[in-house]
């Protein structure tokens, strides 16, 4: 029987993992594929804890959106990362720095 | 279900209107575009009508308890509605968005207030996060309309990549929350925290992590570092929108997260849960916020950047009423987010016009302003009203909502918080002052006149005006309807 605990432990990897590669890439796509990591970290919390409460619905339900939400995004996000790269020609968002003050 | 419904009909005709459009869009040709803003308009005229018939209906919840209907959430959404109505106005017939598609800008407008306000009304945590996330993705691609402009792309990718972490780390704290008390209800929440006895660790770390996805549509500290990028890069009418509809939504949700889950109702009245401290950290973030913003709006060149950092220190105003969390910081709230909508948007308008005629969103485009003909004298007036308004100087709309705002604070017993609280405003008058210095007694840089804007954007920009001028001396009516508003 696994405990809440390791599940709980899995999760704040993944969480400290996503956190760590949004503030050190620098590029784009990286980022993005660390706030994929995040939703998936909380996704996975949702999940343990809706099993470990024995109230199937709500945690489960939860996550469910979460894919889809983090599918939307994603969709979005890419979109802009295209838009950037046309008119950058990179997608390093150190390079893309226009706007400061 | 059924009588669900009767709660649900303003979002309902909102829903169909945004439906209605993108099915236009596929069925109708380029030459009849005009159409969509007319549309757009009377699918939220309509809203406010239906909101209005549905205002005598006592509180309830529906949907099997994932939203909340009451007074707060009817002000909210003629909050909302007036504010998508403007910002119609204002986009349509600006320069800056000829070349950008019109079905799919005001589409996307509509659908905005949709999620604005259906983010008003959650009560159910699924239902706050997915309307949270609806408001911000078409923020982003709102934000980055302007196709063939590396300002806007870049504020759109730096939107999207800050509102992505945000919301992640809400998304976590959530699930803390939902490990914590095993409910998903705001008022479920309240519920068990009031009978059962809570790991204080594990509680302050997942209202920190959820204050970062509402901390970030409020642009407050740390979460505002998006707000002056997105609000320069983004085409201007869309800031304006920006700027006042979602962090409405954004304070919207705030109340009712802190009075519906982290307070309990006691004789005395309503009182923030004791386990952790929540006037402290809402306190030092809202310090942190005003200073933050009105510091940094001193230095600015662009006006559309001293905006920005103005609005975020409008946002540390409003969060200092909530570390009263008493009724008096509900009205006071509302009061100051129906007079910050007006003001705000009247100097985007001004900025606009201004802007689309002389080409600049410099702060220097406004030296000299008032002698550039009989229509930019009278502008610099209106100018003049809404920047005294934003100082918070009476007779204006600004300082009633603030005498509410500060009111509230001073009565939970705050004093140090409120007097840092008007120290702050003393600094921003050096800034917004600073416009009207330059509009008076600076000479213009060129001798070209102002001419006569599109009769909508000069109506809506003088309406706006007169109203900041009107709620400053006659507050009554209006204070009046806000005050009896009751949460939940």
């Amino acid at each position: 029987m696994i405990s809440i605990n390791s599940y709980l432990f899995v999760t704040v990897l993944l969480f400290c993992l996503g956190l760590y590669n949004v503030i050190t890439r620098s590029n784009a796509v990286g980022i993005l594929m660390g706030v994929e990591l995040i939703l998936n970290a909380a996704s996975l919390n949702m999940v343990a804890f809706a099993h470990f409460n024995g109230n199937l619905v709500g945690g489960g339900i939860f996550a469910l959106f979460l894919i889809v939400l983090a599918a939307a995004e994603a969709a979005v996000a890419l979109a802009i990362v295209v838009s950037i790269y046309r008119q950058f020609g990179t997608i390093d968002v150190e390079e893309a720095t226009n706007l400061k003050g | 279900m059924k009588q669900d419904l009767i709660y649900f009909l303003p979002e309902l005709i909102v829903s169909i209107t945004v439906l209605f459009l993108f099915l236009l869009d596929c069925f109708i040709g380029k030459r009849s575009r005009r159409i969509f803003p007319v549309i757009a308009f009377i699918g939220i005229a309509a809203m406010m009508l239906a909101n209005k018939s549905s205002s005598p209906l006592p509180s309830a919840r529906f949907f099997s308890d994932m939203m909340v209907f009451d007074h707060v959430s009817v002000l909210f959404k003629y909050i909302f509605g007036l504010a998508g109505l403007i910002a119609i106005v204002i986009a349509n017939g600006s320069h800056e968005l000829e070349k950008v598609d019109k079905a799919n800008y005001f589409t996307l407008l509509t659908a905005l207030v949709l999620g604005m306000m259906l983010l008003a009304n959650a009560h159910h945590f699924l239902m706050i996060y997915l309307s949270l996330e609806m408001v911000s993705l078409l923020s982003y691609i709102l934000t980055g309309s302007l196709q063939g402009s590396r300002r806007s792309s870049e504020a759109s990718l730096k939107y999207v990549i800050y509102g992505g972490v945000a919301s992640g780390i809400m998304a976590y704290g959530i699930s803390i929350l939902y490990g914590l008390t095993g409910s998903m209800t705001l008022t479920g929440v309240a519920e068990f925290l009031r009978m059962n006895a809570v790991s204080k660790t594990a509680l302050y770390t997942s209202v920190l992590m959820i204050m970062a996805g509402f901390g970030f549509k409020v642009a407050s500290v740390p979460f505002h570092m998006w707000c002056p990028d997105v609000y320069e890069g983004a085409p201007t009418p869309f800031t304006a929108f920006l700027s006042v509809g979602p962090k409405a939504a954004g304070f919207a949700v705030l109340l009712r997260f802190f009075f519906g889950a982290l307070s309990q109702t006691t004789t005395s009245g309503i009182e923030p849960i004791k386990i952790i401290g929540l006037p402290a950290l809402l306190g030092g973030l809202s310090i942190a916020t005003m200073t933050l913003g009105n510091l940094a709006a001193l230095q600015q060149k662009s006006m559309k950047r001293l905006l920005a950092y103005s609005s975020i220190a409008h946002a540390g105003y409003m969060l200092l009423a909530l570390v009263a969390l008493n009724a008096e910081a509900v009205t006071g709230v509302i009061f100051y987010l129906s007079v910050y909508l007006l003001m705000n948007l009247g100097a985007f308008l001004v900025l606009i016009i201004v802007g689309d005629q002389l080409g600049s969103e410099d702060i220097s485009v406004f030296q000299g302003l008032s002698k550039r003909g009989p229509f930019a004298a009278l502008l610099s007036i209106v100018m003049t009203v809404f920047m005294f308004s934003l100082t918070g100087i009476p007779p204006m709309a600004g300082f009633i909502g603030k005498f509410y705002l500060f009111g509230s604070v001073i009565k939970s017993g705050h004093y140090t918080l409120a007097v840092i609280g008007m120290l702050n405003s003393v600094v921003s008058l050096y800034y917004y002052i600073r416009v009207v210095k330059i509009m008076y007694f600076d000479e213009p840089v060129d001798g070209r006149n102002l001419t006569t804007p599109m009769v909508s954007h000069a109506s809506t920009v003088f309406a706006l005006a007169l109203l900041t001028i009107y709620l400053g001396l006659f507050w009554n009516g209006l204070a009046n309807i806000v005050g009896q508003a009751k949460l939940f």
